[in-house]
């Protein structure tokens, strides 16, 4: 793998690989000793132009665990604010000789420029950028269902007949964006469920069922509901009323938790608005994977290092 | 450039037979004996000799895998390598004789990488070393403990094995690659 930059194109067997690697990170996290010397020497830059806390967090302690040298740059207090470029920081990098930058940017696309711009050999990783993807997110949701659903013989398989539920603001996701595509290549049939408002402009091409009423989705029973955080800070419209005519519609209150299946998972990408689009009780029942998630992004992320940063460049 | 073979199923049966005898009688019988197989087909040749043993014994001994990819020094001039599972048996290896079990051993690297990987993992009492071949050009001061066979080789030769679990049939081969 050359960069990770959208999980729209990776293929079922690249992500299958990679959630096997994954399990293989997970194993070597229960030893004594955690850290593997497999990156040494190599240098993983975090290049944050957007707040983050387990995102970058995450990369840290995955590169870590690795044995690599992580150099962590946040836009503020940085020379971005005296005006300088995303190119000038590019080639600032490639002078101080980075193996891998992960990147997140509030413009989608910017990953992708970084790749193909020339400015910089590294291999990039897309840590989400705009409204556009966040493939590590997505990896390690599918991740944390396979594991959920098949336990310990998870390795090689695919999410194949699940039917999993997205709910909330779709149009600022790029959470739900990336898992619309993961989710659907691993064999996973994918619906929305939104207010009317904040579902994207254009959906064409998108493999997925659009609803309005959550209600509806969950009497559907679907094996797995992941409700997506209300992105106020992208928000410079109004999209809905107020937040409790948002929560009491959209939200996953107590009484919708009860109307659940017992065996269907709860997810939350985080940080959560506990109280508007996840009650208390939902995000800390035992059916909620939110914990399991933020475990799961470290091996997720080491995988996702090894296969970029190990092995001959050239035959990449 | 075809494949000549210098060991049949009889001849292979037979060196398991012989190192599973010879490790029983340096480690003075079954007692905390560890068996790791490096994959792919160490892991294999391990639960066999675990086998093995456990019928010359009569008790039953632990075998697992250990996966080394992780842990290589050559990771940046191949292709990236896909790790395979490692299984430690759920005693550990604390306080064990752990016997590491290959295929074939060429360089020595590989082992190298197991050790550190074994040193992550505890601290057993000791680590001795078995192998189904010993084709010979170490670059490391290592040195294996059972042999099942020394198979002196050119560097451009290739030594084939294949077990039934996995190739169909038991065998181990050379053939000439590079001119």
């Amino acid at each position: 793998m050359r960069h990770l930059l959208s999980t729209r194109d990776l293929s079922r067997d690249a992500a299958i690989e990679l959630l096997d690697v994954a399990e293989d990170m997970a194993d070597t996290q229960l030893r004594e000793v955690k850290k593997l010397p497999t990156l040494r020497g190599k240098t993983v830059v975090n290049l944050f132009f957007e707040d983050s806390t387990r995102t970058r967090i995450s990369f840290e302690a995955a590169a870590k665990r690795l044995s690599a040298d992580v150099i962590n740059f946040s836009a503020k207090g940085s020379s971005v604010s005296k005006g300088e470029s995303l190119k000038d920081t590019a080639q600032t990098l490639q002078a101080m000789g980075a193996d891998a930058v992960v990147i997140r940017h509030p413009a989608s696309g910017a990953p992708q420029t970084l790749a193909t711009s020339g400015w910089i050999d590294a291999g990039i990783l897309n840590a989400g950028d705009g409204t556009h993807e966040h493939p590590t997110q997505a990896l390690l949701d599918a991740y944390t269902i396979r594991k959920r659903v098949h336990g310990s013989a998870s390795r090689g398989k695919d999410l194949d007949g699940l039917r999993v539920t997205l709910v909330g603001d779709v149009l600022h996701s790029r959470v739900a964006r990336s898992n619309v595509w993961l989710l659907t290549t691993l064999g996973a049939t994918v619906s929305l469920v939104s207010p009317p408002t904040l579902v994207p402009v254009n959906t064409t091409g998108w493999p997925v069922a659009i609803g309005y009423d959550l209600d509806e989705a969950i009497e559907g029973k679907p094996d797995v509901i992941m409700m997506l955080r209300i992105q106020a800070e992208r928000m410079r419209d109004a999209f809905f009323p107020n937040s409790r005519e948002y929560s009491k519609r959209w939200g996953l209150d107590d009484g919708r938790l009860g109307k659940l299946q017992a065996t269907t998972i709860v997810m939350h990408p985080g940080p959560m608005n506990r109280g508007l689009e996840i009650s208390a009780a939902a995000a800390d029942s035992p059916q909620s994977t939110v914990r399991e998630q933020v475990t799961n992004g470290v091996s997720v992320r080491m995988a996702a290092l090894y296969l970029l940063l190990s092995g001959d460049r050239e035959d990449a | 450039m075809s494949a000549r073979v210098v060991l049949q199923q009889a001849d292979i049966a037979r060196a398991l037979t012989r190192i599973s005898h010879e490790i029983l009688e340096s480690n003075r019988g079954a007692d905390d004996l560890v068996l790791l197989g490096i994959p792919t087909r160490g892991v294999i040749l391990a639960d066999r000799i675990a086998a093995l043993i456990s019928g010359i014994a009569g008790t039953a001994i632990e075998a697992g895998s250990l996966d080394v990819t992780m842990y290589r020094d050559d990771l940046a001039k191949h292709p990236t390598r896909t790790p395979a599972p490692t299984h430690i048996p759920a005693s550990g290896i604390d306080g064990k004789t752990v016997v590491l079990i290959d295929d074939v051993l060429y360089s020595g690297r590989t082992i190298r990488a197991a050790l550190d990987a074994i040193g992550d993992i505890g601290r057993p009492r000791a680590v001795r070393l078995a192998t189904l071949v010993d084709r010979g050009h170490r670059e490391l001061p290592i040195r294996p403990d059972f042999v099942g066979k020394n198979l002196p080789s050119a560097q451009t030769e290739r030594i084939n094995v294949h077990l039934v679990e996995l190739d169909g049939a038991d065998l181990v081969s050379i053939d000439e690659v590079r001119a």
